[in-house]
């Protein structure tokens, strides 16, 4: 599976099938400080994720002025 | 993961309620926390035009959803503070979500306004970018509620920006701020009232309820912000919260149930404003704050003008939306 992080932006290649705590987990990034979203959609801590899939790891903490 | 109310499949996981949602529940969640804010303290009342400072990020723009969703009169103030193409990015997301909307939204350009953008005005002073950007922002949106006459603005502040002032504040013990950080700041002669509507939902809330929406936000962090000490405030805020979820909301709510009113009449007493004899905002001294860097500013590019101040310019306005071109 591909993971998109964010701010930063990088991009890690890990094998599934895995959890998205477990994701989080072996990417080094607290759950708590994190969205993670499949296309358009949210993706809850317990959720497993395949090979195929491509997710996007966004912080919380953005923006700050514009 | 089902949702906490209708056993749907959750989106989010919120440990500070011990609860997950599913989106419609997520959104519902949301817009109760937000009108809860707005009855507790006050802050809005029908029929009120509501300034809503839109930055393009998360929080500026899901508050705007949310009261434009709610029923309440909106006008969205877009301040362009030329750092490069973050700001042109922030622009454009928040052109998008008005004209989707049809909201209507006045931008106010700080370079056109004074001459300098936020780095010019970080070279000049001796302001920290947050600082010489928090100032441009108060000035301006200050001086745009006076000119489209409006009485009260709207700010996207949430839960952990909240949390996080209140952190510095008590570290360095400035009783004057602990005194005034309050959701809703009334109005004094050149000020309008500022209110904070998002006080009761942290940024992950805002962040998912943007998602959920599919609203676009402005995903990067500002440039200009990197290793500034209120982040650091967060992350220790951060760190606690993980450890004990609530933490955040508890050290925020109990200081407005029980220190605020301590220091609320000593940071009155203290305070007192004049006019600034320049442009006329309240200052506590002869020259407000935003005038004095913007002169150092203009100093130090020397330019031959003390006579141009911010008030001897025209705004320079954009407004989008049909319905303000008919009015």
């Amino acid at each position: 599976m591909r993971i998109l992080l964010r701010n930063p932006n990088r991009e890690v290649e890990l094998e599934g099938p895995l959890s998205v705590r477990e994701v989080l987990r072996r990417v080094g990034v607290a759950p708590e400080g994190v969205l993670v979203i499949r296309g358009d959609t949210l993706l809850t801590s317990d959720v497993r994720l395949e090979d195929a899939d491509r997710v996007e790891v966004r912080p919380v903490i953005s923006g700050g002025a514009a | 993961m089902r949702c906490s109310r209708c056993r749907d499949a959750a989106v989010l996981e919120l440990r500070r309620y011990r609860a997950a949602y599913c989106g419609t529940c997520l959104v519902a969640h949301c817009e109760r926390q937000v009108e809860r804010a707005i009855a507790e303290h006050g802050m809005l009342a029908r029929g009120e035009r509501i300034g809503v400072a839109v930055s393009g990020g998360k929080d500026s723009l899901a508050l705007w959803d949310l009261l434009a969703r709610g029923g309440w009169e909106t006008v969205g103030i877009h301040l362009q503070l030329g750092i490069g193409d973050y700001s042109r990015h922030s622009a454009a997301l928040t052109r998008t979500f008005a004209a989707e909307r049809d909201l209507e939204l006045v931008e106010v350009d700080l370079t056109e306004e004074v001459g300098a953008a936020v780095p010019a005005l970080v070279e000049g002073g001796q302001r920290s970018p947050c600082g010489a950007c928090g100032l441009s922002k108060r000035y301006l949106l200050n001086k745009v509620a006076r000119e489209e006459g409006l009485t009260v603005l709207a700010t996207g502040h949430n839960l952990d920006d909240e949390a996080a002032v209140l952190l510095g504040n008590v570290l360095t013990w400035s009783t004057g701020d602990l005194g005034r950080q309050a959701p809703v700041l009334p109005h004094t002669s050149g000020f309008a009232r500022r209110v904070k509507p998002l006080v009761r939902l942290s940024e992950r809330e805002t962040a998912a309820y943007c998602v959920v929406r599919a609203i676009d936000y402005v995903v990067e962090e500002c440039p200009m912000a990197a290793g500034n000490r209120h982040l650091a405030h967060k992350a220790a805020l951060d760190a606690l919260e993980a450890r004990s979820p609530g933490t955040k909301a508890t050290f925020y709510q109990g200081y407005l149930r029980q220190a605020f009113p301590v220091f609320h009449p000593i940071a009155k007493r203290d305070l007192v404003l004049a006019t600034c004899e320049d442009c006329g905002s309240p200052t506590t001294g002869t020259r407000c704050a935003f005038c004095r860097m913007t002169e150092r500013t203009r100093r130090r590019a020397s330019e031959p003008t003390p006579s141009v101040t911010p008030r001897a310019r025209r705004p320079s306005r954009l407004r989008s939306s049909p319905a303000a071109e008919a009015r």
